[in-house]
């Protein structure tokens, strides 16, 4: 029988192959190669890819070169998402790999986030947790680790260590036997039809009741459109992590098993491809 | 967690019971009678029936109460008739007791009641301090009385035997008669409480029941103890008034309500007086070991606060929300109660050590057996479902509104009762909370309850309680059923009752119910939900069973074809660092502060690997030590009282005894790290998931569980592997020892003699997320108990007093006396244990104590004795007190006999349906043997007692079935006639022991049989052969053993006392007897293996030789007896000592 802890090291380990391309109107010197890359769906963006900007870096005139920033089919990429949530967003449906991109020039200040060093990324991704952490045990658990373990939950993303992150992690997906679940579950829902950045209110793992909760009741309450009424055709996709969950999934459970390391259930809702 | 009943009574007098392991009420059918009441132990329940009798229902156990009738047959030797039944004169009777002084014919015993009946005849019993006798069971002496000896020898002029017959109490499960307190003149009985179970360990199953009559008055039974559960005698207790109700806690409390609506309470009540001494009166009711609840007339509940052992009187009172008609306090502290209103069953939720008053009441409702049949389609799926909870109760009145605004305030501030000066509800400390004060402020306060408003509540039921202050009972109905009322009067029921209908109950006892935390009927409102959803339990997994194969599409989707792409992040060395201390290797010793540091890599195989830095400083120089993690043998955690000490060995260190001690600040620092530790090191060499069923267990005196892999070289010959390479991990759990065999049946016992079964798991305990499996992971208890030492010195002025010698021990002190002990400073072993009692004197040390506890002495220190002479100047006593470890590992519990020893069949067939033989003692002497166990069902199903004239400490069953067992008072036995189809045998034969020695354990392999005495030697049983498999002598292997298991190759590992190293002295070592072979079965000299600190090995699981796995057959005599031991001469100098010393 599989174990949870499977899931778990299956989200770590998931990768996205990317095709990295330089944007035409910057190649100057000489053409250049495209760039072949798996990227942890986990990690971000701007932290994985050192080696791509180091190729790109050979191909562009030294005074063109400003802030990397990356963009898919016109749309700039937010380096502070998953990477995993930004390929479920966009590129879901299409042909792998995914054909990212690549500019130099022209920082789209309306939509991306400035990131000139890796610690603004941490951060970022402190910050993350910290918020879920508040969400979770009011910040009990968090506030009770030392630095250095919160560089540890760090470093294991950064290097990709899934039991260094995970000797960390397992802390904050804790919680007291007799609630039965976290306070309230940290979520993100992102949506490709709408302005809003995302959707992130307050839901509990379970009603006062003592009903426990699945990803139906979540989606009921935030985006009631996402779920198919009998009889009608589906309308929307909800992916965390690239599947499909089915709707009675409770919620505790996903939000321990596949959450990103940032530890929110990131959940994408995008229109059934219409071909 | 055992299997614990909740028993209640119904409105129309209908007994049910419902099992924390069950469903549904389950009625007590064996019956026609109607019961008023009844009061639940864990035992037994007792009840009073609408005849006004006691009836005694006792619960079935695969252990039966046997009780040893016996008597002695004297004879005096003449030279006409020899030894003859004619005694002189003087002597005593012919069929005398013990000490010769009453006359016990055979026919004069009488089975006491009913219940009980004869096993089989009187026989004559023929083992005689530990030894067998002749022909007969005769002893011999020159003249009664006097001592006696097996042998006749030439001035033997008396001789006399020992006739046994056994008693068996039948009358289980089922409701038995006790006979009225008084004969003559008949007066019914209106109350009963049981309790008491918690004053002292001895006698065995020793219970406090109370029973009130009509007229007031209290009686007490006598002499229930295990072998006599139905008491002896009735006697009367002297009360300062008339009695209404009585309660009786689990420990020392008894509490009873005056019909003038006071509350006394028994004085003196303890170890040597369970029906204490006199009544003191007081102002409050219903008890637990440190809870008082109370139910007013007008069915308000209170709760008194503050009490405990220090101060039992509590500090005040406390108003609950809710109406009840009566409360009951089961184990744990637990509350029941049954609603005014509807009857309903509620329990109090969130009753924790802490929190003694819990949060809310729950409803509890789970559906009856009779009402299952015949329940509609509709509810039938919520009721198939199990036990299910309803909402909390709701306050009714403004009044009650101001109770939960308390106890919402009191579980904000999550702490003890806060009083509220605000608040009517909590009364004047020391006075009976009047309800009449707040609550109903138009009437004033009324007279006390007496006999004149007892009658005017018999003509007009309905209004009763509301002009009745004071106390009377736990119970409105009472009130009725004080007139010849049989049941509750149903015409206080606003509607009919009917059968459909929810169930009224009428009384609750939860004396029975072991409820703790995490209570299966609350685990199955989750499950009830979950399932709300789906249909079928088996779809409940499709959600998750989706995720499984989505996530795998996934990575076939996105990786599969890309797997020649660069990853984006490289692979690179992670360090985990640390501050330690490290006992260092230099004299002086002494603990040293270090950086400790963890640095792991992938190797270039892709296997991970990882070396170990300890960072120091010598002479101002730095310094460091390494050690690379693959080479680490074992990472064990220390016993030590100040820090939270662990030890790294490897194989190198194993030979020095000497290993690299660290501690860590905080324990769950050192957790951490040994977590990570062996994770790292199990990965280093490639180990993951469960025990193999090869698998060598062993238990460190921490309790802490290990678990090795053998390697096929183990036992090879002539170079088997050295023990000291053994690796070593840690299984969760915590236990005393670890039996197993070849088919990977396991089985634990822990400190507390509970027995878990090892459920294939691994992990759990420090061991979380990665290190373990989920499923399979158990919460586990255990309870051991510290001691300390109170030491006193006599001086002629003052006696015995606490003033000692100036160069004496402190007076409270360790056993060595070496370090001070005080009751107020004496931790528990652990943070993670925590007290569950407080300091008792302890009565159960092996040397006996007199009535106070105190063993006496000439001085410190010496050997003490139980009784005080002349020559004594000192004495001391030990306390006890309980502490309790709640931890997770892969065991599950056998409910609900506790175990002492436990042994599997060390080679039994590979097939998963084929039975198991196991054989156990319980904690209380009785031999059992295990019906059901498979390798799929390794718990198996029921307990199959075999009789023993004595209590048992030892027992082992080996190839071919045959069982060695070893008697308390060190008589060895070897069960005859086991076979798979007579798995209990059929008798007992009485091995001698080896000259002047007691064993005390014994291990028996595929054909050797080792046993250990109780002054650690270690004996092999010669000449055993099929044809006789008694074999002919014991013969000495070794000295320094504590404990010995033979395996299913014949193998011998022992843990050896003193262990001496380059380095350091070990005792408790794993030591491997090498040589051993078929033609010399005791081998030839002692492998050191890991040490010291260990307390039990088991290597019967290691059957990892496969020319040998084809056993030959003890019993058949077709069958070559391949390796059948040969009587081999050792040479005297082979036979060394497991110390090497």
């Amino acid at each position: 029988m599989a174990d949870d802890k499977d899931v778990l090291r299956d989200v770590w380990f998931g990768r996205i192959p990317t095709c990295f391309a330089l944007y035409q109107d910057e190649v100057t010197e000489k053409e250049a190669e495209p760039f072949y890359l798996l990227l942890p769906r986990v990690s971000y963006l701007t932290l994985v890819t050192d080696k791509v900007k180091k190729h790109f870096l050979k191909a562009v005139k030294p005074e063109d070169v400003e802030e990397m920033w990356f963009e898919y089919e016109g749309t700039p990429l937010k380096w502070h998402y998953p990477i995993g949530v930004l390929f479920d967003l966009h590129a879901l449906n299409t042909a792998l790999p995914w054909s990212i991109t690549v500019h130099f020039k022209n920082f789209p200040e309306r939509d991306l986030l400035h990131c000139l060093s890796n610690s603004v990324i941490e951060a970022h991704f402190m910050s993350c947790i910290k918020e879920a952490d508040a969400l979770k045990h009011k910040s009990q658990v968090i506030n009770d680790m030392q630095k250095k373990d919160h560089k540890q939950l760090w470093m294991g993303l950064q290097n990709d260590k899934f039991d260094q992150f995970w000797a960390m992690n397992r802390k904050l997906m804790e919680y007291p036997t007799e609630e039965g679940g976290f306070r309230y579950i940290p979520f993100r829902i992102y949506q490709t039809m709408s302005d809003r950045p995302f959707i992130q209110k307050l839901f509990r793992p379970a009603s006062p009741e003592g009903h426990t909760h699945t990803l139906g009741d979540l989606l009921k309450e935030m985006y009631p459109a996402a779920i198919a009424h009998d009889g009608d055709a589906k309308k929307y996709q909800v992916l965390i992590q690239g599947i499909e969950p089915l709707l009675e999934t409770p919620l505790q459970w996903l939000s321990e098993h596949l959450s990103h390391p940032d530890n929110f259930l990131h959940v994408c809702i995008l229109p059934v491809p219409t071909d | 967690m055992p299997v614990s009943l909740l028993w209640a009574v119904d409105v129309r007098g209908r007994v049910y019971r419902l099992s924390t392991g069950g469903q549904q009420w389950e009625q007590c059918h064996d019956t026609k009678l109607e019961f008023k009441r009844v009061t639940a132990a864990t035992q037994c329940c007792w009840g009073i029936a609408c005849d006004h009798n006691i009836y005694l229902n006792v619960h079935a156990s695969d252990l039966s109460i046997r009780y040893q009738e016996e008597t002695y047959e004297n004879q005096r030797w003449n030279p006409v008739d020899g030894f003859s039944e004619r005694l002189l004169p003087s002597d005593r009777w012919q069929w005398s007791d013990v000490a010769g002084l009453v006359h016990q014919p055979l026919d004069s015993f009488d089975l006491p009641s009913s219940g009980w009946e004869w096993e089989a005849d009187w026989y004559a019993d023929e083992n005689f301090e530990a030894e067998p006798t002749e022909k007969g069971g005769w002893t011999y002496a020159m003249d009664f009385p006097a001592t006696y000896t097996k042998d006749k020898k030439w001035n033997s002029c008396v001789r006399r035997r020992r006739w046994l017959r056994y008693r068996r109490y039948k009358a289980r499960d089922s409701w038995a008669k006790i006979p009225s307190a008084q004969s003559a003149l008949p007066d019914p009985v209106s109350d009963i409480s049981c309790g008491g179970w918690e004053i002292s360990e001895e006698p065995r199953g020793r219970l406090s029941l109370w029973a009130v009559s009509l007229q007031g008055k209290v009686w007490y039974r006598e002499g229930i103890q295990h072998h006599n559960p139905e008491g002896s005698s009735w006697t009367e207790v002297p009360v300062p008034g008339e009695v209404v109700q009585i309660s009786c806690g689990p420990g020392e409390l008894v509490w009873a309500v005056l019909w003038e609506g006071q509350l006394v309470v028994r004085e003196g009540i303890g170890r040597d007086c369970p029906s204490g001494g006199s009544w003191i009166g007081g102002h409050w009711v219903v008890v637990g070991v440190n809870v008082v609840w109370a139910v007013t007339k007008d069915n308000k509940v209170w709760f008194r606060r503050g009490v405990n052992s220090h101060n039992p009187c509590g500090t005040g009172w406390i108003g609950m929300v809710g109406e009840m008609i009566m409360v009951n306090v089961g184990l744990n502290d637990q509350v029941w109660a049954l609603g005014s209103a509807e009857r309903g069953l509620y329990q109090r939720q969130g009753v924790t050590a802490s929190e003694l008053s819990g949060k809310a009441w729950r409803a509890l409702s789970a559906p009856r057996d009779s009402e299952r049949s015949h329940s509609s389609a509709s509810t039938s799926s919520l009721h198939s479902a199990g036990c299910f909870f309803t909402g909390e109760v709701r306050g009714q009145s403004a009044a009650s509104d101001a109770d939960s605004d308390i106890e919402r305030e009191r579980a904000a501030s999550g702490g003890s009762p806060v009083p509220a000066t605000s608040d009517a509800h909590v009364g004047d400390p020391g006075h009976a909370p009047d309800p009449e004060e707040d609550g109903q402020p138009g009437q004033s306060r009324g007279p006390l309850w007496s006999n004149v408003d007892l009658e005017e509540t018999q003509s007009q039921p309905d209004p009763v309680v509301e002009g009745a202050p004071g106390w009377a009972g736990p119970d409105r109905a009472d009130t009725c059923s004080l007139s010849s009322v049989v049941t509750y009067s149903l015409a206080l029921e606003e509607e009919p009752y009917g059968e459909d209908g929810p169930p009224m109950w009428a009384w609750v006892s939860g004396g029975g119910c072991a409820h703790v935390l995490s209570f299966p009927w609350t685990a199955l409102v989750q499950s009830v939900q979950s399932m709300s959803l789906s249909i079928s339990p088996g779809q409940t997994a499709a959600w998750h069973q989706q995720i499984l194969e989505q996530l795998g599409q996934r990575s076939k989707r996105e990786m599969e074809n890309f797997k020649h792409y660069e990853q984006a992040v490289e692979q690179s060395v992670w360090v985990k660092k640390g501050t330690m201390q490290w006992w260092r290797d230099w004299k002086p010793h002494k603990w040293v502060d270090v950086r400790f540091a963890l640095e792991q890599f992938s190797g270039p195989d892709g296997n991970k690997d990882g070396i170990l830095f300890l960072y120091y400083n010598f002479n101002e120089e730095k310094k460091y030590l390494h050690a690379f993690v693959n080479e680490v043998t074992i990472f064990v955690p220390v016993l030590n009282d100040a820090k939270h000490t662990f030890a790294i060995y490897t194989a190198e260190r194993t030979k020095q005894r000497w290993p690299i001690r660290l501690a860590a600040s905080t324990e769950l620092e050192m957790h951490d790290w040994l977590a990570l530790l062996s994770v790292s090191c199990c990965d280093s060499r490639g180990i993951q998931g469960p025990p193999s069923k090869q698998a060598i267990w062993s238990v460190t005196c921490r309790g802490d569980i290990f678990v090795s892999e053998p390697s096929p070289a183990l036992e090879a010959l002539p170079y088997p592997t050295p023990c000291e390479q053994m690796f070593w991990r840690q299984v969760g759990g915590h236990l005393r020892l670890v039996e197993g065999n070849s088919v990977g049946v396991v089985w634990g016992i822990g400190y507390d003699h509970t027995a878990w079964v090892h459920t294939g798991g691994y992990g759990g305990g420090i061991f979380q997320g990665l290190a373990s499996s989920t499923d399979n992971i158990h919460t586990q208890t255990d309870v051991k108990s510290v001691y300390i030492y109170e030491n006193q010195r006599w001086n002629p002025v003052s006696g015995y007093t606490n003033r000692g010698l100036p160069t004496d021990r402190y007076m409270w002190s360790d056993a060595s006396g070496l370090h001070e002990c005080t009751k107020t400073h004496t931790t528990t072993p652990s943070p993670h244990w925590t007290w569950v009692s407080d300091w008792a004197v302890d009565y159960g040390v092996s040397e006996g104590t007199d009535r106070e506890g105190w063993q006496y002495a000439a001085d410190f220190p010496a050997s003490y004795h139980g009784y005080k002479t002349l020559k004594d100047f000192v004495r001391r006593r030990r306390w006890a007190r309980k502490c309790k470890l709640t931890t997770t590992g892969p065991w599950q519990e056998v409910p609900p006999i506790a175990l002492s020893d436990v042994s599997i069949l060390p080679c039994a067939a590979q097939s998963s349906v084929e039975v198991v033989p196991l054989w156990a003692i319980s904690n209380k002497g009785d031999v059992l043997c295990r019906l059901g166990v498979t390798t799929l069902t390794p718990a198996g199903s029921s307990w199959l007692h075999v009789g023993t004239d004595q209590a048992f400490k030892s027992v082992s069953i080996g190839g071919a079935s045959q069982v060695w067992a070893i008697a308390r008072d060190g008589s060895v036995f070897f069960r005859g006639s086991v076979s798979t189809c007579n798995p209990a045998g059929e008798c007992w034969y009485h091995i001698p022991s080896p000259p002047k020695q007691k064993l005390k354990q014994v291990s028996v392999g595929r054909t050797s049989i080792c046993a250990v005495d109780e002054n650690g030697n270690l004996w092999y049983r010669k000449d055993v052969t099929p044809s006789y498999p008694q074999g002919s002598s014991w013969e000495h292997i070794s000295d320094n053993v504590r404990k010995v298991s033979v395996g299913p190759l014949d193998q011998v590992w022992i843990i050896a006392d003193k262990v001496q190293g380059s380095h350091g002295l070990s005792c408790g070592t794993v030591c491997h007897r090498l040589g051993v072979q078929p033609l010399d079965p005791k081998g030839q000299s002692w492998d050191y293996g890991i040490g010291g600190g260990w307390d039990h090995v088991s290597i019967r699981g290691n059957s990892m030789d496969p020319p040998r796995i084809c056993l030959p057959s003890l019993t058949d005599q077709s069958v070559p007896a391949r390796g059948v031991p040969h009587p081999a001469q050792d040479p005297e100098g082979a036979n060394g000592s497991a110390g090497g010393c």
